[in-house]
This record gives C-alpha cells, structure tokens and sequence, in this order.
C-alpha cells in the first residue's frame, strides 16, 4: 500500500518510473511485474519447447537414434514440469497483474511488496530444476535428472528416484510457494481493491475465472507441497507414506496428488476463459452471452474439480462403487465445460464479426479446445479409458485442451492488449504468419496423436513398435513446425518491446469495452490513482 | 556424417514406406487409426462403447463447429453493420444445459453395465499371477482347474536385438543408448516385424477358459496393457489387483501387450506376449512344463565352449543387454569389456555371487535364470567383448 | 489517510485468512493419509487387511464355502525363499484357520522382513480377519535359517454373497536397513 500511498499526486507519470535493473529487481508496481512474469514465461515456454522437440526427434523414427532413454525420460519429466509451472502458470499470473488492476479501476495490486516476491521467487526455482538437467546433460546423465514423469508416482520418485529428486522437491516448493503468494494477492485485490459502483457481477469475465482460479490455487498448492514433503520424509528421514514395505501406500501419493491435480488443470484453463470471453463480445461488437451463467459455471466447474481426481487413476484397481462414482462426476463435469462453449457461440450468432488477430485466436481456441474437452467426455467413460489411459490419446487430449486451449487464448491476450502494454499495434504482417502456421501445425502435431493412441501406443515411451511409426513421423514434422513458428512471435514481441509498429489509441479495438481501454496506451506508470467513475 | 545421416532417413523412410503396409497386420489384423476391437466379448463391448461415444462427440463437435463457420460466415461485419443486442435467453440456456445432461444419461447406463461385467472374476478356472519388474514380466501358474499348485514360473524378456534399436544418429551426442561410438555408422539391422514386441517367452493361455490374472510388481508401478482383451491393470508393488479375460475358442493366435505406467529407464522395452492356444495344447503344454520344474534345474555340462557362449549370448541379450550394453560397453549396469573382474580367472567365484545375490543396484538373477543360464551367461561374459579367459563354467560350478 | 489505513486493514485480515487457510490445507493433505486408511478400512479399497488381531468370535455359516488363495512374493531384491504351506484352503466363514508360511534366508548375513498383506478382491479385505499373523511384526531370520510362520484367520461371514474366491497375497520386503538404520545399502535408482 505504501507504493500507492507515496505516489498519490503524479498521475500517468512514465519518467518517474524507476530505471535500469533496480527497476526490475524491487518492483512494486503491477505493470513492471506483469511483464516480468509475462516474459518469463515466454522464456520458460521456449525452453521447455525445445525439450519436446529433443523428444520428437527421438521418436520420429523407431530405433533409439538421438538419446538415451535414461535422459529422454528426463526430458519428458522436465518438459512437462516447465509448461505447466513455468510456462502457463506464469503466463496467466502475468496477465492477471497486468489486467486485474486495470479492469476493476485499481491502483495496483493490494500487496505489492508480496507480489514482487512471488515473482522474483520463479527464477531461482526454475534454475535448480533446469541446473539439474543442464548436470545430466553435461555429466553424461550422470546424477540423473529427475525422471519420473511430471506426476511423480512414487515409488519412482521416491525410492527409486535418483539424487537429484531432492533438488527437484526444493524447486516445487518454491513454485507452489510463489503461485500462493500471486493467488493470495489476486483474492485480496478483487475482494477489497474495486473502483467504488464495480460490483461483482459486474466484474469482467476475466476477473471473475482468475479469483475463482485463485481459489483453487490457493486451496490445492498447499496440497501439492504436502505432497513432496512427504517424499522427502520418506526419502530421508524413515517415514513410509508411500513405501508399501512400512505399511505405506504408493496409490495414496496418486490419490494426493490428483487431488491437487485436477484442480490444476482447472487452474491452467479458467484465466483462459476469462480471456476468450473478453475477446470474443469484442470482436462480435455484442455483449457476452449469458454473463451470469458463465460465472456459475465457472464456479460450479471449480467445485467438481475437487470431487473428480480419481479419473486419473481408473487402473490403479479401485473398488466398483468408487469407480463408477468419479465416472459419474467426471461426465458431469463436461456439461458446465459444455454451457461455455454455447455461451461463446451465442455470443458470436448475429453479432457483427471481424476477424483482427486477437479474435483468430480465440476462435481457434474455441474450436480446439472443444475437441479437447470433447475426448476428455470420451475418457471420462471408464470402461474405455482402460483402453486410453497412459496411451498417447491422453496425450492428444491434454495437449488440445493445454496448447490449443490455454496456450492459444494466451496469444490471443497477448495480440489483444498488447498495445495497451507497449504503446504499438503488434505487426500484422508476423502476427497472420505466427496465427495460421500455429494453427496449422499444431494440428497436425497433435490431432495423429489420437490415432497412435487408440491403436495402442503408450505414453513416456521412447521406442515404439513399427505399426506407429508412421503418424509418429508426421507428429515429429508438426512439432518442428509448430515450434520454428513460435520465432515469428518472438518477433512480434520484440518489435513490440523496441515500440516499432504503428502507435496505438487507447482504445484500438472498436468494440472493446472495459476501463483497461480508458486509460492511455501504452498504459502509465501509474494509473486509476483516482478511482474511476463506473456507471 | 551428413551423408551418413542422409543414409539413415532414406532408409528409414523406405522401412515406414513398408511398415505402413505390411506391419501393420502383424499385430492382429487391424486398423492404427482406431481403437482395436479386440477378440473378447469385454473388448468388443468395450470397442462398441468406444465407437458410440465417438459418435456422440462427434456429432456435438460438428454441431459446434458447424455453428460457429455458419456465424463467422454470416454474421461478419460486411454483412451485418450492427450487431444484435441479445445477450440472455433463458429457454436455451435451460436447454443446452439439459440436453447434453441426458444425452451423458444414456452414456453412463451401458458404461456402467460394461463396467460391473469387467469387475465379475469369479469362477475362473486359470490364475495367473503377473509380476512387473524393471524391465520384464514374470508369470506364474498358480491354479489350474482342480490342481491348486501348479508352480510354473518364468520371466518373459523382450527378444528384440540391441543392434536393432541402437541405431545413434550421432558419435558423441546426447547420451546415444548405452555409447553411440561402438554403433555410430554401423549399418542399421532391419527391424523385425514384430520389433518391440516379441518377447523369449510368451505367456500361453488356454482359448475359452476365463482366465484370472493377479497383477503385482517387485519394484515400482508398472501397468500390465493387453489392448485385445482391453485389459489395463496397474501392478503395485506389495499390493495385487486382478483383472480376466476369457479368449474365445476361435481366437487363438498371438496378442501383444506393452507396460503402461512409467517405470524407469526401459520401460518402452518390456512388452507383453501372449500366445493362445487351443486347451488341449494347453494342457499339453503345462503338463510339460511342470514336470521340468518339478525335476529340478538342468544341470546337463557343456560339451565345450562354444555351445555354452551361444547359449551365453542368448541370455545376456534377454536379461543383460539392457543395462550392461549390447557391447558390454556398461549403462545403468557396470562395463565388462576388458574389465579386471571379467579377466581374472580366480575371481570367477566373485562373478558367479554377484549373479545369484545381487549386489547394490544389480538384482540378483536366481530367480530369472537357472544355474545353467547363469553358467553360459558368465562364459560369455568372460568370453565376448574382446575378453579372451577361454574359462568355461558349468551349471555345476553354479548350482553348489 | 485514515482511509488508506482502513484498506490496508482490511487487506491483512483477508491475507490473513487465506494465509491460515493455505496452511490449512497443507495440514490437509497429511490429513490425506489417516483418511485414506480409514477409507480403506470401510471399503478395503486396495485390498489392505487391518493391521491389528481380531477376537473370533463370530459364528460359523456351514452352507457356504469359500476359497482362500495364498500368493507370496519376495519384493525389490528381498532375497528370501518365502512360500505358503498350502497355495489354497477352502473354508466356511466363520471357521477358524491356520496355514503356516515357510521362509528361508539363503543369504551369509541376517536379514529383517516385513509381510504386507494384500487381498483380492478388495471388497473382501474387510471381512477377512486375522487373529495372529507374522506380518503384524517383522522377522528375523540369521544366514541360512528358516522358519515356519502361522498366521491365523477366518472370514466374517458378512462377506458379500458374489465373492466365493479370495485372494491374499504377502508380499516380503527386506526392511533390515529401514530397522537397523544403516543406509549404505539404499540403490541410487
Ligand atoms: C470436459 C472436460 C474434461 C474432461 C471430462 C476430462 C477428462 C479427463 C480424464 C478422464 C483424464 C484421464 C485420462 C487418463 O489418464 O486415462 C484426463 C486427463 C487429463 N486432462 Fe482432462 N478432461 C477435461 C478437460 C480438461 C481440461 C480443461 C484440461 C486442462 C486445461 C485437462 C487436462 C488434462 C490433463 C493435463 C490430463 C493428463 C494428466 C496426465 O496424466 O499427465 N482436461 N482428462
Ligand atoms: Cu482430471
Ligand atoms: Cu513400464
């Protein structure tokens, strides 16, 4: 509060902002740690990404030809780890300090001090977690990375998990730590932070899917961080949760961590939707549909998310009752999931459409995200998911609902305020290119993933029987490039960054509506210092 | 190098030009788009299931899909300036929140039937317990019709060489299986048809008897897939779960399975295979087989090196190649060429122990193989890789 | 001021909240873990026998027989040989039965085992019950020694009518270093 305090005369101020490193390092305000986070995240998804694509240049023929299986489970470990907590968490965070603030008429965020923290932790978890590959890599896999996969079963991680799993213990708990803190501050800005007449039904979507997020965040953390704790009691000081040889229970560390899993994949997913309902009434020049029902189901989707995490574990040899009861609030699950995609539909019916780069994105997403949440209803019929689980069609669903969901409406934020953080319309030369290679790609990197599955190639393998060989070679092909299309945007962020482009107005979308656009572009320093007037 | 590489791809698209067509039938006949529908009621209940809801979303999906090309199409901007002002509509709302509500209604009833029929393994005239460890299967006969001590046992190893799947692109790249150097360049083996599949012993089952599988692991979690008779059974260690199948009579032939759950290093190479065979060459079968195991190990000698190293090489690629090299390069597992302890003729007793008790991560292999595996494999040992002991060790050696 | 003064009161009293529920929460999930025990104790989800001796006392229900399969399994390097004396008894529930368990220690040093029960099908865990059994305590068996290990039970006969095969199976860990402490054994992977 006291950054808000002390600069209470100067209003959208730039030259007072603070320079150089210091600026970076000790920053209070939301906007500088927005950014931070948000490139820090594009970071993170760079270099996971370059973890996939080690893993697709394995298995784009039979035969071991690049890698050890020894590292490539480390790389398939570590590539998921950095994408869900490094890449897409982050990313959303970012948006949310960014955004939150100037969507409900704030100053910033209510606890700025704590907010630099959780940020400036990131880095340092990340570099144990990546210090612990680079060592593998250089050392000729040995210590070993960790290798267990990003859901960590134990005993794998545990007893049979190699040195470095005390390193990889240590930077999850300093993530979880981290998300906490953003969750904790998000709950407090929305709940007390409001521009006087911003009630919460009149919050915009977003808000609203990231509080909800924070929630969840703040409910299931803690959860994933008691998780490891007790991998590292049972590693190190004679406890046995896990260990069946003292009476432990290795299925318990699945039911644990699925009970913080499902809920993240919420987590990962909710800002998302935030995001596409921004978007999408823009772009339609018509309100979001059904307002009031996206906030239930958004709110109803949440709470299942606790009830369902045994759909993770279908095989593990559950009693017939228990089964059929996660089958039953599985499916259940998908019709709130459903309400959504017809709230954005009617949104867009007899609106009046255009189709500016933001609006492309989220299109794409909706679409793709329903497939994903489509074989996510076909999984969630136990009988079958025998067949599916640990397959490569798990693969393709999570990655249709994680890069063509989440990742794809994370673009679409970033081309849709991105001259409200840099002041320039990002290139739409690069911009077009970026959208329909991705699109495109990812397609064809993920949609053969189905196929292989279904015909029974299992997940975390490195070497494949001959019959799967040839859609593999076509996912590796998607993969180079989807990947090689992500340096077009790293492109439009840099000319963002350097202010090349054409200058935009504050309000550069026609039918955008909200007070982010009220304020100049780029945003100030400093901005609702006053509290805006709602109507 | 380049031209090397360029060597590799080309022929590893001539081998996808060819897997395409004629391997894929190796595995049963059947699509690789789909999902297989298997060979027994379960399997195709569960296939039928599969195809119903793939009817269901895709329905959906299209109707979604369908709407939102339709919109894009018509409802932009050029052909409609103004936008409606609707934003809330209660009938539809009630709609599209009933409607796929029923629809997962009628889903879950012919789940849930499948499901309880999976669950129902009772009177099964044949149980099998199946152990995961890291990397191989093992099966044991518990009971069979009336006799309850059956007692055959015996690991299963995946059969496919090293020298078909230790093909490194590059020399001293990142970590190429085991060295690359010893391979790099060499001319890839072609592959078999069934390549990651086969294994050096298959589980056989009898066609038409319900069969019962007690699944559990030594180690870590590992997941026992047979997608043909849809079965998926997680196996824990120090906890069994049970899963069935009952194969019917005209179904005999062979099935393949793979580990589901990551395991470690290997896990890609420990796949399942299972022959099924008509019941009376079943029982043919394991009459055999129990009387060998009731005669005790076969401690018949060598006639002379050779016979031994070629029995030796057997052993060693089906139960030491994995963390040992194809090269006795060493991996997970300690090097051997040239390697004090395999050239020093009075430490062959030390070499024998470290075989049958294990020592630190290397497992002891008394159960996997007999004394006069454990004899051949150690003659090989002290006999390959550029070794030249000439010592020959005979199951006697071992067995005392 | 005093306005900006009651925001940030108000601020740390959510902070606080949340502060209090995240460790809550955190405390949960060691909750988890008793939970699940007393879960599986109601519904024997993963087979887990209770740990403790029963009285047997129950009455006997001669029209149904049931039969009790034994598996064993030495696990993760345990190097004993550790067989059932019968592999399957058919009894009536309520009737009281003993089948011994036979090891032997082929290694040159002592080793310390522990049992764990395991039964299939899940839901019959519950009503399978012990009134003495090794695997309620470890073992010790010195170099090369062996021994014969009782165990004790009957089947309450509240077992549900469908099931009529049981499976118990023990699997035998080596928990020497895990009792005595000494590490220097403990595989890197
Ligand atoms: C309609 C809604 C959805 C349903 C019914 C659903 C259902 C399922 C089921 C049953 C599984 C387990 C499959 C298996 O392992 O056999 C699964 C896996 C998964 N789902 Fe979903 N899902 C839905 C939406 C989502 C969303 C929105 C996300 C994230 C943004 C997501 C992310 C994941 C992930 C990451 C996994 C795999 C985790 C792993 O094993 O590594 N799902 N889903
Ligand atoms: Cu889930
Ligand atoms: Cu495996």
């Amino acid at each position: 509060m006291t950054a808000v305090a002390a600069h209470h005369d100067h209003h959208d101020d730039h030259h007072h902002a603070p320079h150089g490193l210091k600026r970076w390092l000790f920053s209070t305000n939301h906007k500088d740690i927005g950014t931070l986070y948000l490139w820090f995240s594009f970071a993170m998804f760079m270099v996971g990404g370059f973890m996939a694509l080690v893993i697709r240049a394995e298995l784009m023929y039979p035969g071991m030809q690049v890698v050890d299986p020894e590292f490539f489970n480390q790389m398939t470990t570590v590539h998921g780890l950095i994408m869900v907590f490094g890449a897409v968490m982050p990313a959303t965070v970012g948006l949310a300090n960014w955004m939150i603030p100037l969507m409900i008429g704030a100053p910033d965020m209510a606890l700025p001090r704590m907010n630099n923290w959780s940020f400036w932790i990131l880095p340092f978890a990340f570099t144990i977690l990546i210090g612990a590959v680079l060592m593998s890599a250089f050392g000729d896999g040995n210590p070993s990375a960790p290798n267990f996969g990003w859901t960590f079963y134990a005993p794998l991680s545990t007893k049979y998990g190699p040195a470095s799993t005390d390193l990889f213990i240590l930077s999850v708990h300093m993530m979880g730590i981290s998300s906490i803190m953003g969750a904790i501050n998000v709950i407090v800005t929305v709940l007390n932070m409001r521009a006087p007449g911003m009630t919460m039904m009149k919050m915009p979507l977003f808000v609203w899917t990231w509080l909800i997020t924070a929630f969840l965040l703040v409910a299931v953390m803690p959860v994933l961080a008691g998780a490891v704790t007790m991998m590292l009691t049972d590693r190190h000081f004679g406890t046995s949760f896990f260990d069946a040889a003292g009476g432990g229970d290795p299925v318990l560390f699945q039911h644990i961590f699925w009970f913080f899993g499902h809920p993240e994949v919420y987590i990962m997913i909710l800002p998302s939707f935030g995001i596409v309902s921004a978007i999408i009434p823009t772009f339609a020049r018509k309100h979001l549909f059904g307002y009031a029902s996206m906030v239930y189901a958004t709110a109803s989707i949440a709470l299942l998310s606790f009830v369902v995490w045994a759909h993770h574990m279908f095989t593990v040899g559950m009693p017939l009752a228990g089964t059929l009861f996660f089958m039953y609030m599985t499916m259940l699950i998908s019709v709130p999931t459903g309400v959504k995609v017809f709230n954005w539909v009617a949104t867009m019916w007899r609106g009046s459409l255009t189709f500016e780069l933001p609006m492309k994105w989220a299109l794409a997403f909706v679409v793709l995200f329903t497939c994903g949440g489509l074989s996510g209803l076909m999984l969630a019929l136990t009988p079958v998911d025998f067949q599916y689980h640990d397959t490569y069609f798990v693969v393709a669903h999570f990655h249709y609902v994680l890069v063509s969901g989440a990742i794809f409406s994370i673009f679409a934020a970033a081309y849709y305020w991105l001259p409200k953080w840099s002041g320039v319309m990002p290139n739409t030369f690069l911009g077009e290119l970026h959208f329909w290679n991705s699109l495109l790609s990812v397609n064809l990197l993920f949609f053969p993933m189905h196929f292989v599955g279904l015909a029974g190639m299992p997940r975390r393998y490195a070497d494949y029987a001959l019959q799967f060989a040839d859609y593999n070679w076509w996912i590796s092909v998607g993969a180079f490039w989807f990947g090689i299309s992500q340096l077009l945007f790293v492109a439009v962020c840099v000319l963002c960054a350097m202010k090349k482009g054409k200058k935009a107005e504050a309000a550069p979308w026609e039918g955008a509506e909200g007070l982010e656009w009220t304020v100049p572009s780029p945003a100030p320093f400093h901005t609702f210092d006053t509290p805006p007037v709602i109507k | 190098m380049q031209s090397t590489l360029f060597r590799r791809v080309t022929a590893a698209l001539t081998l996808l030009l060819v897997s395409g067509v004629s391997v894929a039938s190796d595995w049963t006949e059947r699509s690789n788009v789909n999902l297989r529908p298997g060979v027994t009621d379960i399997s195709q209940d569960v296939f039928g299931l599969h195809v119903a809801i793939l009817w269901v979303v895709s329905v959906i999906g299209l109707a979604v899909f369908g709407l939102i090309m339709y919109s894009a199409v018509a409802h932009r901007r050029s052909k409609r300036p103004q936008a409606a002002t609707f934003h809330e509509h209660v009938g539809v709302e009630i709609a599209w929140t009933v409607i796929p509500f029923i629809i997962l209604i009628f889903m879950a009833v012919p789940a849930t039937r499948v499901l309880i029929a999976m669950d129902d393994s009772a009177e099964s005239e044949l149980t099998v317990k199946v152990t995961g460890y890291r990397w191989n299967w093992s099966y044991e006969y518990l009971t069979y019709q009336d006799d309850n001590d059956v007692g055959v046992f015996f690991f299963s190893n995946l059969k496919t060489p090293a020298e078909q799947y230790h093909t490194p692109v590059l020399k001293n790249g990142l970590f190429p299986y085991g060295t690359a150097a010893d391979r790099f360049g060499v001319e890839p083996e072609e592959k078999d048809h069934n390549y990651m599949l086969a294994v050096d012993k298959p589980l056989i089952l009898p066609a038409g008897v319900k069969v019962r599988f007690l699944v559990t692991a030594d180690d870590v979690i590992h997941s026992f897939f047979m997608p043909d008779f849809a079965i998926k059974k997680d196996a824990i260690p120090g906890f069994v779960n049970e899963a069935w199948t009952v194969v019917p009579e005209d179904a005999t032939g062979i099935y393949y399975g793979q580990c589901a759950e990551l395991c470690g290093k290997n896990h890609a190479f420990m796949p399942i295979e299972v022959h099924v065979v008509a019941k009376e060459e079943f029982d043919t079968w394991i009459a055999e087989e129990k009387e060998k195991a009731a005669s005790g190990p076969d401690l018949t000698p060598f006639a002379n090196l050779e016979a031994a190293m070629a029995l030796g090489k057997e052993k060693y690629n089906a139960a030491c190649v994995l963390c040992h090299g194809a090269e006795g390069q060493g991996g997970i597992g300690l090097p051997f060429a040239g390697t004090e302890l395999m050239n020093d003729s009075a430490r062959i007793q030390e070499n024998i122990d470290v075989l049958i008790k294990g020592r630190n991560a290397m497992p002891s292999f008394a159960a996997q193989l007999t004394p006069r595996d454990i004899a051949a494999v150690i003659t090989y040992q002290r006999n390959a890789f550029g070794n030249e002991t000439g010592d020959l060790i005979q199951p006697a050696d071992v067995a005392k | 001021m005093s306005e900006l003064n009651d925001l940030e009161q108000r601020n740390n009293r959510v902070l606080r909240k949340l502060v209090i529920g995240s460790v809550l929460m955190f405390g949960f999930a060691f909750a988890m873990v008793p939970l699940y025990d007393v879960l599986c104790d109601i519904t024997g989800l993963n087979g887990k026998t209770s740990d403790t001796a029963a009285s047997g006392e129950v009455q006997m229900d001669e029209d149904r027989l049931v039969t009790v399969q034994f598996v064993t399994t030495s696990s993760g390097g345990m190097v004993w040989d550790f067989t059932p004396q019968v592999r399957s008894v058919k009894v009536h529930p309520g009737e009281i039965t003993q089948v011994n368990f036979q090891v032997k220690n082929p290694a040159d040093h002592t080793i310390i085992g522990q049992a764990i029960p395991s039964v299939s099908p899940g839901l019959a865990a519950p009503h399978l019950l012990k009134t003495q059994c090794f695997c309620f305590d470890n073992q010790t068996l010195l170099a090369g020694g062996e021994a014969d290990m009782p165990m004790i039970f009957y089947l309450d006969p509240a077992l549900p009518k469908h099931i009529n095969t049981i499976t118990l199976s023990y699997a035998m860990f080596d928990v020497t270093e895990r009792v005595t402490g000494n590490k220097d054994k403990l595989a890197a992977r």
